[in-house]
């Protein structure tokens, strides 16, 4: 980095602006997603007040419990307040459990990120061996395997993997527990038995994903011309690959651990379920199951704005490691 | 990304008998993990649009004594955990899966393909609108979309079939307009802008055929997409409904038998397994796109 301090303040300062920009583009998607949620949920055929009152209740008492849920205001109206609340941290009243939404959620919010800070820490290094080792050895014998391992791992449904880990490790080995179980004050060794599974499956498909986008990234600079040269000044490739090639994958690389946790999202929406896990996901399908909206608009704009996050995080990483970015 | 010259104009030329040739010399330029791809794809293809005639037995009809009982000559993959025959249950489960998936994945990479020619060719404001909708969408996570979808209307079979290739649509449009947009500055289009063609001819007649290879790769990956989601809406109790079942509802209904490893709950998760990886193998293998990341669920 053989920049001038001034050159290199301003570039600071370049960067700073496009990370501000991308962060108000994060922001202007989430409003627009929360109107995209909202919309589909208020096109509800019923609505809340019949849910709850039952099929057996007069128009009168409907029409009462309606305006005291405010559900006979204009929709806009009605989107105003709810997107309020959901910026204040109010998102209504769960209809099923009878409770604020936050509350709900501020009891399960911990265990999914957990779940996910769990997944993450077992499946980025793994990623990172299996995508640098087949793009070092690419085209032969061992990245073929690789290439096949991820392949069959991306295409395979989670609660495969789940289903045949339960088999194996609770029903044949009867090593681990089936459902896990949170609750306080259970030791480190019951807590990593408990987790074992979830986080398992999870990280199968993440690090398939993973995997594969960094060997795309890492091959993408082997086809440059410094990795010619430093090869033809006589350099062992995994040296190549490792000092000259790496830290100019980073951004991509980056890039992709972003995207592919992203469907650590999804991909806990099952595994939360198979495994009877507290979280946002199960509690989400819950919702859907019961029918009840206030909770699951809640949790889907939970999980959105947990993959803005994401791709905001990528984008800066991106930003920061490549300097040629910043002048764009 | 070079326009290649339309095939119809090669089968124009030459007579009809080199259709089968060119067939063999593609088969020959797969690889081998490739032609294991086709070879599963097609024979999912086939046992989802003929699986009730094959049927051994009745769909719903009780047929064993024993629930969750192994393979026997009369039960080729056993019985589920009520007795009736696993193997004509998944026959009849593919077919939802693989019809639904395809129907879906049709629609998706139609609509996404129509509207990246028409965000190419139209207006600069209608780009921008389409794009910046379709970004929302894409911001939406795929599965949490699809129950949100599932928890307003409902999980009728036309509505999965729509709610699916909703949740797919703007990945398949992202992966069209950046073609639709490259190709659009190529000059021969360029050309046809100046001689004064129509915004619809040129979609159709110059943009369009030269992106149809990649927008088929990636309508196979749409189908594994919705094959998985499908399967996993289905899993969870959202997607098909009883007395229909998809591989998925398979999977769920038997999910008793895992204590045992019932054929039951293996076979049709395998069946799933093998078709998702088949089509991912195939399009893997598949020239011009050659190992390019096979992912986006």
């Amino acid at each position: 980095m053989a920049h001038g301090s001034p050159r290199n303040r301003s570039g600071i300062a370049a960067a700073g602006r496009l990370i501000l920009r991308r962060l108000g583009s994060a922001l202007l998607t989430l409003l627009l997603v929360s109107l995209v949620v909202f919309t589909i949920s208020a096109l509800l055929p019923g609505d809340a007040a019949e849910e709850t009152l039952g099929q057996s209740a007069t128009p009168e008492a409907v029409a009462a419990l309606r305006h005291q849920m405010g559900l006979d205001q204009p929709a806009h109206l009605r989107y105003v307040r709810w997107l309020g609340g959901m910026i204040k941290g109010d998102p209504g009243q769960s209809l099923v459990a009878n409770m604020p939404v936050g509350q709900v959620i501020a009891g399960r919010l911990p265990n999914s990120l957990t779940l996910a800070g769990l997944t993450a820490a077992v499946a980025i290094p793994l990623a990172l061996a299996i995508g640098l080792l087949s793009a070092l050895y690419r085209d032969t014998g061992l990245d073929r395997a690789l290439n096949l391992m991820t392949l069959g791992m991306v295409a395979v449904p989670e609660f495969l993997v789940a289903t045949i880990a339960v088999l194996v490790f609770s029903v044949t080995l009867r090593w681990l527990p089936s459902i896990t179980v949170v609750r306080e004050g259970i030791g480190w060794a019951e807590m990593l038995r408990g987790y074992a599974m979830p986080v398992m499956t999870l990280a199968c498909v993440t690090v398939a994903q993973m995997a594969r986008m960094t060997r795309a990234a890492v091959i993408d600079q082997l086809s440059r011309p410094y990795v010619e040269m430093a090869l033809l000044k006589g350099l062992s490739p995994s040296r190549v690959v490792l000092v000259h090639v790496l830290p100019n994958a980073v951004a991509p690389i980056v890039n992709a651990m972003a995207l592919s946790l992203s469907y650590l999202l999804g991909g806990a929406v099952i595994v939360e379920t198979i495994f009877n896990y507290p979280g946002i996901a199960s509690l989400m399908v819950n919702a859907v199951t019961s029918r009840d909206m206030p909770l699951l608009q809640a949790c889907a704009m939970i999980f959105c704005v947990a993959y803005l996050l994401l791709m905001l995080a990528a984008d800066v990483c991106a930003i920061l490691a490549n300097p040629r970015l910043r002048g764009q | 990304m070079t326009p290649t010259v339309p095939l119809r104009e090669e089968s124009m030329v030459k007579p009809a008998s080199t259709a089968a040739s060119r067939v063999r010399h593609w088969l020959s330029g797969l690889s081998t993990s490739g032609r294991v791809g086709l070879a599963l794809v097609v024979l999912w293809l086939v046992l989802g649009a003929a699986g009730p005639l094959l049927a051994p037995y009745d769909v719903g009809a009780f047929v064993s004594p024993e629930v969750f009982d192994g393979m026997s000559a009369q039960h080729w993959l056993g019985s589920d955990y009520l007795g009736r025959d696993v193997l004509s249950r998944l026959l009849s489960g593919a077919q939802y899966t693989v019809g639904l998936a395809l129907a879906s994945a049709l629609l998706a990479s139609a609509t996404g393909a129509g509207l990246a020619l028409t965000a190419t060719v139209c207006p600069r404001w209608v780009d921008e609108v389409i794009s910046r909708f379709m970004d929302t969408l894409i911001s939406i996570p795929s599965k949490v979309f699809a129950l949100v979808l599932v928890a307003a209307f409902g999980s009728s079979l036309t509505l999965l079939l729509l709610i699916a290739a909703a949740t797919y649509t703007p990945g398949a449009f992202r992966i069209a307009r950046a073609l639709a947009i490259n190709l659009n500055q190529m000059d021969y289009v360029q050309v046809a802008y100046a001689r004064g063609e129509g915004r619809l001819y040129i979609a159709t007649a110059e943009i369009m055929p030269n992106m149809i290879h990649p927008v088929l790769a990636d309508f196979g990956l749409r189908f594994v997409f919705i094959v998985l989601l499908l399967s996993g809406l289905s899993f969870l109790g959202l997607g098909v409904q009883p007395p229909n079942a998809d591989l998925g509802s398979l999977v769920r209904e038997n999910i008793s038998g895992l204590g045992d490893g019932a054929l039951a709950i293996l076979a049709p998760a395998m069946a799933i397994a093998t078709l998702t990886i088949g089509v991912n193998l195939l399009i893997d293998a598949l020239p011009g796109r050659g190992r390019r990341i096979t992912g986006g669920r």
